[in-house]
């Protein structure tokens, strides 16, 4: 079952301290207005997809085209946009909001974003390359990648060879990572360990493909309006107590009051009488 | 205050320790819990606090050190950790220092700290 993940944005590291004494790092990352702006259907464009969208973006800055794209589906512009496939079941109508229950406590996900870019690096960082020595007549090139291959058979430097280059900034995947929390109210996934990406970058999170697909998880997502749903539901339910609640008082009040008057009439029926 | 500062703030309330009032160079009696087994109990572990790291926040710790059979032994907390049962300052150090690692490397009558007999809780503070 295959089913949308959520784009999300990186809000920082903290710790959870559990009940058993043990600390957890935690990535809070942070789900705002996260809205499907399109669909993809298998008749119109061959595959099956939610596009999302994300965050918020000033509508001067968005282009006339995007602004249309957005105009279609009655949605503001957002921030970022990403599409996730999904099967044609799981499908979710155009301007739904998903919410931070889509994922539960204990779930693994998988979570891409790019990571921080490192500039042009050497081999030692780029590749965990070991170096040359300290001494024993190196000079200058302590940090250099040594040799790169063979003699005139070859002649050439084969193609892949780990090089120094430019490092980071690059779309990663960290894959497994347990949600520890969430928090529907503020849109908070608290994810266990780090994800790729600096403090405000936007990532996405997925169920995770190396574990077996959960069976309480919320399909086709956990949507706002049904979540508002079922909080109006509870709500009238409770106003409907409630109201039974007041009119079975009311009720009772009513029957007393009947009861004094009845009373009362026959207290003034005796005085009558005496008279 | 962004959301992260928040989210702290909020851990710390609801840990609800309390947490004395103390500095490096101050003797300390931590209550720790020790799981054996299925059993659990308080262990006391007195030394001198030598660095305290990271504030008051959620990521906070301290270090304790004392002498063990003749032997220095040192010990990091985290401040808030659920497994510190109390924090009890056992005698207020004068030191002129915030991390006291100088202490390692001495014994006996140089490794003292003299007492802070002018001692007073901050304001707003009950220690």
């Amino acid at each position: 079952m295959l089913r949308s993940g959520v784009i999300a944005k990186k809000v920082g590291m903290t710790r959870l301290f559990m009940e058993d004494g043990k600390q957890i790092p935690v990535t809070v990352l942070q789900l705002d207005k996260l809205q499907v702006v399109a669909q993809r259907t298998a008749e119109t464009d061959g595959y099956t997809a939610v596009q999302l969208g994300a965050g918020t973006a000033k509508v001067k800055r968005v282009s006339a085209p995007m602004r249309g794209h957005y105009a279609k589906s009655k949605v503001e512009p957002k921030r970022k946009l990403a599409e996730f496939r999904v099967d044609p079941d799981n499908l979710i109508g155009v301007g739904e909001e998903i919410i931070a229950d889509h994922y539960f406590e204990g779930q693994f996900v998988d979570v891409t974003g790019t990571s921080i870019g490192k500039g042009f690096a050497g081999a030692m960082k780029r590749h965990n390359f070991g170096g040359l020595r300290a001494s024993h007549g190196v000079s200058i090139s302590h940090r250099s990648h040594g040799s790169t291959g063979q003699c005139q058979d070859p002649g050439r430097v084969f193609k892949g060879k780990k090089m120094a280059g430019h490092m980071g900034a690059a779309r990663v995947t960290t894959q497994n990572l347990q949600v520890v929390k969430t928090d529907t109210d503020r849109g908070l996934i608290m994810v266990k360990g780090a994800v790729p990406g600096s403090k405000g970058g936007w990532v996405t999170i997925k169920d995770a493909v190396k574990k077996p697909f959960p069976e309480n998880a919320i399909l086709p997502a956990a949507l706002k309006s049904a979540s508002d749903e079922a909080a109006k539901a509870a709500e009238e339910a409770a106003a409907a107590a409630e109201a039974e609640a007041k009119a079975a008082e009311e009720a009772a009040a009513a029957e007393e009051a009947a009861l004094k008057e009845a009373e009362a009439q026959i207290e003034a029926e005796k005085k009558e009488g005496e008279e | 205050m962004d959301l992260i500062a928040e989210l702290e703030a909020e851990q710390v309330a609801a840990l609800g320790k309390d947490i004395p009032d103390f500095k490096a160079g101050d003797t300390i009696r931590v209550g720790y819990k020790v799981t054996e087994g299925t059993r659990t109990r308080v262990q006391n572990y007195e030394g001198v606090c030598i660095a305290r790291k990271n504030g008051d926040g959620i990521a906070g710790s301290f270090t304790v050190r004392k002498i063990s059979f003749g032997e220095g032994v040192e010990r990091v907390f985290p401040l808030h950790s659920t497994n510190i049962e109390s924090i009890e300052v056992v005698r207020r150090g004068r030191v002129r220092r915030a991390k006291l690692y100088y202490l390692r490397a001495r014994r006996g009558k140089s490794a003292r700290i003299a007492e802070d007999t002018t001692y007073k809780p901050k304001s707003g503070a009950e220690a």
